[in-house]
């Protein structure tokens, strides 16, 4: 079923979901905090909505008061909802179990924890068949080994017996799906499908939920944080801030006409791979849900508000009847007169950098699990060649992004190369100086030299020590500084990541996770570093925390003139913020070239795969992917050649398998530097695939 | 099915390693104690001639490595000696010891699974309430009173003038008194075990429910519509027994320490007393033949807790390769 023009009489289509203005209260010890305050929603048969926000939006209790699986001290204080126009709120125990699973069936968003370990899958599915359907066990079985190959799980009758840890994290999320799908439910509740999973992974799984709306007659809500996933398979969004509901409409309009200045400003905070230009992050932060105070529940951080949008109620407005899209704005059509927009950015290619090269690594290896006298005894196995013979040069005053998925080694790389790791092999210099070989006092001064910026706030921070002291301790270790000199280069370091100064006295739990870090990164900054890492410095942070934090790290960049090795999954947050990116598989390097040249042909074949996987806030684009097929090999045993062989589109046969390609460079127009580890020329690295 | 005969030559080398570590320290002790065998043989007024020719006799004069090897060869090839206390051959006291005690620790161990599992299971899934409270809270009573309290207790009232429905202590095997009899002398010594033991395990399987029960995949589980039943005795009880098995090969350690105690207060003749018995006497070879039983015992304890792991969670698998 699709909808290439939106249904301009909406009453010919079954409404299966009715939410009349919902309001769901967590009692905590600190008051009664208001997750939801009167939400609406409604969903036809067939129809895919989408519900996006940032974390404290209420999302997922949205979900689960569908399902009605509130936590303990959750309470619907207010509203219905109406499933096929019948109140499902204090349904009896058996109508409810009835209904889950049968009727709402829900997509959990962990798959690693969400299925129950010390079962067999197979069985996990089937049992929601005995339960809601009159089947024998043969027949439940039959019937489970086919939903799972309407999820494309290969071998059904294998697969079934694996039990959930021996299965990858994108075929447990379709071991979920399919549970979901077992015994065809008319609802079906998505929550956060695809994150935690890589982006190969993450196309594969939105690929077979829009072919599942295709086939199934089922009506989806797809919660996520993610507006690209929305604008990929979604017919209309809901917009969730705060718990409210700010705008809702068909997802084209609310992608190219947003009638809300926070849709405006989250669109404007994300990165894009199609475009340079400036982060727009969205000023302030979440308010305490706790006590809502009256007016418009965005009007302390939104660029239009005047003095009437902070008192009284604020109405859900109609901007478009036909469509149905609404916004809960007193200004939206001064914003959709002059919406925020971010600039362009002007190309900084080479405008800072300098070719000297800062730090150079040569033919690097990092195992893990050599061998222990047991093993030599016993036999025991490989090791995990966790980097496998990386060359990489870092030039003072640049950015190298370094992506890759997860398990590829790239934060291994990052923590050898600042030797927080032993290297194995391979030669790593700083400076023109051999790090391996620096005595204590050179290792001092490399470690003020050479910083890191963890991707989890949350645990890189000690949280018995105060905000101000952690950030005098590496200033006491590797500076030569007095008391007085520490504590006024702490202010100066607070002042420059934007935090207040009284901040110096606060704890870390006392910090919201994108303050926490500004922390990390004030504290990597302390000593002057020439370096830092910065391994996944963004991903743990909502959308416009996250642009706020990556213009904090270009603003330091300049004023500090370091060089920056930023580890990133994240194809469009890397080309942001990079001069040149390498990119990694299983251990080596497969591509490194300028960040103009990855993001154009030609390209490595597993480059162009996941570009081609990254999702796109364009809800126009039609779904073009490279799909990889299998899983990546196991580093204890990499495939002999190319590394990449066994998953490429373009593979050529006996040449990949058994001669290991060479990092080759590609001639450029503009003297870009540009690498490829690959057999192919350069006409069929830079040709439209046939697919 | 999960464990790979390369992870058991593994382990059994490492058990041995532990055994044989085990033996030099119980050899190192028994003999470095003040006064030697010859002396304690030939009693207190022996003359230092008659020691010294007993001393050869026996290896004494010889090296310590020398000693212990031959005890341990000797040992190894079924030689134990003969107790100098009961004058007859250790093996046999040992093994007729050994069984009595064998009979109080596997009825205590049964007892306490069947108790504490399913009480920690239904204070788990009445989490917080006053069922919850209830369970944890009698069960900490049996905790904090130590055995010989809680036995000597038991003693006065089901052995004493007012009930006198068991014995006050001894010991009557099958054979002898039949079954009754037999299992009257063993009701009180594995009721105060038991009571002693019941908590550490009630707790642990309530804590790991608890947790288990508010996961990520029970909530799959209830969403797909499953009736409570299912989830806690299908999805649940599964994964909450792990650390369950683990503790209660471990606990098998501190049943040994409790049986000791307990055959004392009891006067059961159980390999408990043996060893009591012989530290006073210095009966040098049964101590040393007792206590290397023990920690055979306790390291195959913690082997079999392991295979069984295997089988209750599939993620862990001995020595196989990762997937």
């Amino acid at each position: 079923m699709s909808h290439e023009s939106y249904p301009t009489d909406r009453k010919n289509w079954n409404s299966i979901l009715e939410v009349d203005s919902l309001s769901v209260t967590y009692e905590t010890p600190t008051g009664g905090v208001q997750a939801l305050r009167d939400v609406s929603l409604s969903l036809e048969t067939g129809e895919t909505v989408g519900i996006v926000g940032e974390s404290g939006s209420g999302k997922s209790t949205l979900a689960l008061s569908l399902l009605q699986y509130l936590d303990d001290n959750g309470q619907v204080t207010n509203g219905s909802i109406q499933f096929k126009d019948r109140e499902i709120q204090n349904l009896p125990k058996v109508e409810l179990q009835n209904l889950r699973g049968k009727q709402i069936a829900h997509v959990p968003q962990d798959p690693n924890t969400s299925l129950n370990p010390s079962l067999c899958v197979g069985e996990q599915i089937s049992e929601t068949i005995r339960e809601h359907e009159d089947v024998t066990n043969q027949e439940a079985r039959e019937r489970m080994h086919e939903i799972l190959k309407t999820v494309r799980i290969g071998d059904p009758e294998y697969n079934a017996e694996r039990y959930p840890h021996e299965l990858s994290g994108g075929m447990q999320q379709r071991v979920l799906i399919a549970m979901a799908l077992s015994c065809n439910p008319e609802l079906l509740i998505l929550d956060e499908p695809t994150t935690g999973l890589d982006v190969t992974t993450q196309a594969k799984i939105l690929d077979l939920i829009q072919e599942l709306k295709d086939s199934f007659d089922t009506a989806i809500i797809l919660i996520t944080h993610d507006l690209s996933v929305i604008a990929e398979t979604c017919d209309r969004v809901t917009i969730l801030y705060a718990g409210e509901v700010m705008e809702q409409g068909p997802v084209t309009e609310i992608f190219n006409n947003p009638a809300n200045p926070y849709t405006q400003g989250l669109l404007a905070a994300i990165p894009r791979v199609k475009e340079d230009r400036k982060l727009n992050p969205i000023p302030g932060k979440i308010p305490d849900l706790t006590e809502i105070s009256d007016g418009c529940i965005f009007a302390e951080r939104c660029e239009f508000s005047e003095r009437d949008c902070k008192s009284g109620e604020i109405t859900t407005e109609v901007v478009d009847e036909r469509t149905n899209h609404q916004t809960r704005c007193r200004r939206w059509s001064d914003a959709i007169e002059d919406p925020i927009e971010p600039d362009i950015e002007p190309d900084r290619s080479s405008a800072s950098t300098s070719s000297e090269e800062l730090l150079k690594a040569e033919d690097v290896k990092k195992y893990f699990g050599e061998n222990s006298f047991f093993d030599q005894i016993f036999g025991g196995e490989p090791p995990v060649k966790a980097v496998d013979g990386v060359d990489l040069t870092v030039n003072k005053g640049e950015t190298l992004g370094l992506v890759g998925e997860s398990g590829c080694g790239k934060s291994t790389l990052g923590s050898t190369l600042l030797k927080l790791l032993d290297i194995t092999d391979g030669e790593i210099t700083f400076n023109g100086e051999n790090i391996n070989s620096l005595d204590s006092s050179g290792l001092q001064e490399f470690r003020s030299n050479a910083q890191i910026v963890f991707q989890n706030p949350h645990s890189s921070l000690n949280p018995r020590k105060r905000v101000g002291n952690q950030l005098k301790r590496p200033l006491k270790l590797l500076t030569d500084s007095n008391n007085d000199e520490r504590h006024e280069r702490m202010s100066e370091l607070l002042d420059q990541v934007g935090l207040d100064s009284n901040y110096a006295s606060r704890y870390p739990h006392e910090l919201s996770g994108g303050e926490k870090q500004r922390v990390a990164i004030a504290r990597a900054f302390a000593a002057q570093p020439a370096f830092i890492v910065l391994d996944e410095p963004v991903s743990s942070l909502d959308v416009s925390v996250q642009a706020t934090i990556l213009n904090l790290l270009s603003m330091l960049r300049e004023e500090y003139n370091s060089s920056y090795l930023f580890i990133s999954h994240d194809l469009s947050v890397v080309k942001h913020i990079s001069d040149r990116i390498a990119v990694m598989y299983l251990g080596e390097i497969v591509e490194v070239g300028s960040q103009k040249s990855i993001f154009e042909p030609p390209y490595h074949p597993y480059t162009r795969a996941l570009l081609s996987a990254n999702p796109d806030l364009d809800p126009n684009r039609e779904s073009d992917r490279v799909q990889l097929e299998g899983n990546v090999p196991s580093p204890r045993d990499p495939p002999s050649g190319c590394p990449f062989h066994t998953r490429c589109p373009q593979y050529m046969g006996a040449k990949c398998e058994h001669q290991e390609p060479e990092l080759k460079t590609i001639e450029t127009d503009d003297g870009d530097t540009h690498q490829i580890a690959c057999h192919l020329d350069e006409e069929e690295l830079a040709d439209e695939i046939s697919r | 099915m999960h464990v790979s005969n390369r992870y058991l030559a593994k382990r059994l080398v490492y058990i041995i390693l532990n055994l044989i570590l085990i033996s030099i320290i119980v050899f190192g002790i028994t003999t470095v104690l003040p006064g030697n065998a010859a002396e304690t043989i030939l009693g207190r007024y022996a003359t230092p001639e008659k020691v010294s020719t007993l001393e050869r006799e026996l290896g004494l004069d010889q090296p310590i490595y020398i000693q212990y090897i031959d005890w341990l060869s000797s040992f190894l090839t079924g030689s134990w000696g003969t107790s100098f206390q009961h004058n007859r051959p250790v093996f046999d006291l040992i093994v007729t010891r050994g069984a009595r005690s064998l009979y109080l620790a596997v009825i205590t161990l049964a007892t306490i699974t069947s108790i504490s599992i399913p009480l920690g299971i239904i204070a788990a899934v009445y989490h917080d309430s006053k069922i919850d409270f209830g369970i944890t809270g009698v069960s900490y009573l049996g905790i904090s009173v130590p055995e010989f309290v809680t036995g000597t207790g038991l003693l006065v009232v089901f052995a004493g003038p007012v009930f006198g429905v068991f014995p006050a202590g001894g010991y009557t095997s099958i054979s002898d008194g039949g079954i009754r009899q037999w299992l009257s002398h063993i009701v009180l010594p594995v009721t105060t075990l038991t009571i002693l033991s019941i908590a550490h395990l009630m707790r642990l399987t309530r804590t790991e429910m608890v947790d288990i029960l508010k996961s990520d995949y029970i909530r799959t589980a209830r969403l797909k519509g499953l009736d409570e039943k299912t989830v806690v005795l299908k999805h649940a009880v599964r994964n909450g027994l792990m650390p369950t098995v683990t503790l209660l090969a471990m606990s098998l350690g501190s049943l040994m320490g409790g049986i000791v105690v307990v055959e004392e207060v009891f006067a059961y003749p159980g390999l408990g007393r043996l060893i009591v018995d012989s530290v006073t006497h210095r009966d040098v070879p049964v101590l040393q033949a007792s206590i290397l039983l023990v920690a055979f015992v306790y390291t195959f304890a913690n082997l079999a807790a392991d295979i069984v792991y295997t089988y209750l969670n599939p993620r862990i698998s001995y020595g196989g390769s990762a997937r």
